[in-house]
């Protein structure tokens, strides 16, 4: 017997990039994550071929998640063909065997910063968001050991002191991204860095969510079928992003995100924040085959 | 014979016929080898000004950080006539304990830097007492903001000034808005105006006296000052190393102090 016969051929890496040490770390601390929902669980944060604070959090989980079979669909601020998406997604694929693409309707994982796509996820398939800053008691509670005694004793009092604030100084509740919600009406979690406009879109979804820091080292979750309630006070109702009643420019679509385009005479433009969308809706337009799924908006408006 | 009722002056005071409001018993408490308070025991009654006077280090802010709850004693018992908790305050979780402190007792420090959130407003500040005891309405928390601060005499068109660009009169009195907002059973009041020039100190005593006998709280208030104590206190109890070494009424203690030490400390004043 020689020690040939008994390991394996020499690889470059392990499949899936992570050595297998720190995947099934990961895969404990992630199925913890969806035991107790919005609870965040620290975990070692690997290195990875990528600067911290441009989603090495969302690269772990979604590198763990892999499989030769997975379709993999990478979003950056909505759109698939921004650098950093493009070149994480082929990284994605190397690494894995996964096959790429762009459309939310055929991918089985879907890594995201910004956004959750426009059309519903299925029950089959995963979104991991990349987190900046997984902490929503960091603006009220600079000490992180004193915070995570608040999420012990679910003392979250001072987060509607956020709000209460924003309302005295403006008039209305100024928080963009990173609405702190209550989830499985038990921990409150930064659903950061999306829109208000996509935080409805976590309440009771039927896919599972990852959110993930890797230079925090915290991840978190939102399992399927869970309660996201958005903190609000009785008397003053969550709103979303007025953006209901603009049109795209391209793709001609009504009642969705969009991004704004300043124009020369000082008006502005609005193109659809998820690119692939307008692209499909572009190529439907113009007879080519797209299939559209069916959107958590419809006319701009969230059925309840 | 007609039987009558006994003279007045036999008849016992008001005061002790009625159970009292806070009862400590055996309070001792060490840090290392210092020991700060020896087996210390208070009572207060209800609608009651107890003062507690003494030189730095004589355990009278420990004393009341126990009665905050922030430290807990070696050994000791510590009960508020309260029926929704009978035992001993001190085997309370942290959870009650925190729900305990925001919600039935206010202090006023003499730091505000340790009672105040700096950096946000001050009817924030007050609102935030509010969220925690569970009120979620931005037009209620608003309201019972503002009503606090006025009746601890803030102007309100500064109730929306962070405490950081107040003076210190006004910290103070932010603090003072804080603790009544969801009118306690029980005010302590830790150095409340030390710091502040003699005149501001006389106002914010005015307001400590005026809601004193508006809503007729029950206050222990610990001052190395006696003039503050004189002012406001209905009694005094007097520590010194960690001991009560006298307590009576206010008047008794300042005209005719009986130990060594509150007989130094009432002729110093004079």
């Amino acid at each position: 017997m020689t020690i040939a016969t008994l390991t394996k051929p020499w690889e470059a890496m392990s499949y899936g990039f992570l050595d297998a040490s720190a995947k099934r770390e990961l895969r404990r601390k992630m199925l913890k994550a969806i035991a107790v929902p919005g609870c965040q669980m620290p975990y070692a944060s690997r290195e990875v071929p990528m600067a911290r604070g441009w989603g090495t959090g969302g690269l772990q989980v979604t590198l763990t998640l892999l499989r030769p079979s997975s379709v993999v669909k990478v979003i950056d601020q909505g759109a698939d063909d921004s650098v950093n998406a493009a070149s994480i997604r082929s990284f994605l694929s190397k690494v894995s065997g996964a096959r790429e693409t762009w459309d939310t309707l055929e991918a089985t994982i879907i890594q995201s910063r910004h956004r959750i796509p426009e059309e519903r996820l299925r029950a089959d398939q995963v979104l991991v968001l990349q987190v900046p800053n997984p902490e929503p008691l960091r603006p009220v509670e600079p000490n992180m050991s004193v915070a995570r005694q608040m999420h012990a004793d679910a003392d979250y009092g001072r987060l509607w002191l956020i709000l209460y604030e924003q309302i005295v100084r403006s008039g209305r509740v100024m928080q963009g991204a990173a609405y702190p919600s209550l989830v499985n009406g038990r921990h409150v979690m930064t659903p950061s860095p999306i829109p208000r406009w996509d935080v409805p879109k976590l309440h009771m979804a039927q896919h599972l969510t990852f959110l993930s820091a890797g230079r925090e080292k915290r991840l978190y979750a939102v399992p399927p079928f869970t309660r996201v309630e958005p903190l609000v006070f009785s008397d003053v109702p969550f709103q979303v992003e007025d953006h209901a009643a603009l049109t795209c420019h391209r793709s001609g679509l009504t009642g969705y995100f969009m991004n704004e385009i300043p124009q020369g005479g000082g008006g502005s433009q609005f193109e659809l924040s998820d690119s692939n969308l307008g692209i499909k809706a572009i190529r439907q337009a113009e007879g080519a085959e797209a299939r559209v799924g069916s959107t958590w908006y419809e006319n701009g408006k969230m059925p309840q | 014979m007609i039987a009558t009722a006994p003279p007045l002056a036999l008849q016992a005071p008001q005061l002790m016929t009625t159970p009292p409001l806070l009862t400590m018993t055996g309070v001792s408490r060490r840090y290392g080898d210092v020991v700060a308070l020896r087996d210390v025991s208070a009572t207060v009654y209800p609608g009651e000004v107890l003062g507690i006077v003494g030189e730095s280090g004589s355990g009278k802010s420990t004393l009341l950080r126990m009665m905050n709850l922030e430290d807990m004693p070696d050994a000791g018992d510590y009960r508020l006539a309260l029926p929704d908790l009978p035992g001993n305050l001190f085997d309370l979780d942290r959870f009650a304990r925190r729900m305990l402190c925001a919600t039935r007792i206010g202090i006023v420090y003499q730091n505000p830097h340790l009672g105040l959130l700096m950096k946000h407003t001050s009817s924030g500040n007050v609102a935030e007492r509010l969220l925690i005891a569970g009120e979620r309405s931005f037009a209620a928390l608003r309201g019972r903001a503002r009503e606090a601060l006025d009746a601890s005499e803030f102007p309100l068109d500064r109730m929306d000034a962070r405490p950081l660009e107040l003076s210190g009169g006004m910290q103070q009195r932010v603090q003072l808005a804080k603790a009544i907002a969801l009118e306690p059973v029980l005010l302590l009041l830790d150095e409340p105006t030390t710091g502040l020039d003699v005149s501001v100190q006389a106002l914010v005593l005015d307001t400590l006296k005026r809601l004193q006998r508006d809503r007729a709280m029950t206050i222990v208030i610990v001052s190395h000052d006696l003039g503050v104590i004189r002012t406001m206190a209905d009694r005094v109890m007097v520590m010194r190393r960690g001991r009560v070494v006298e307590q009576g009424l206010a008047d008794q203690i300042f005209q005719d102090p009986q130990h060594d030490y509150t007989q130094q400390l009432v002729h110093a004043k004079l």
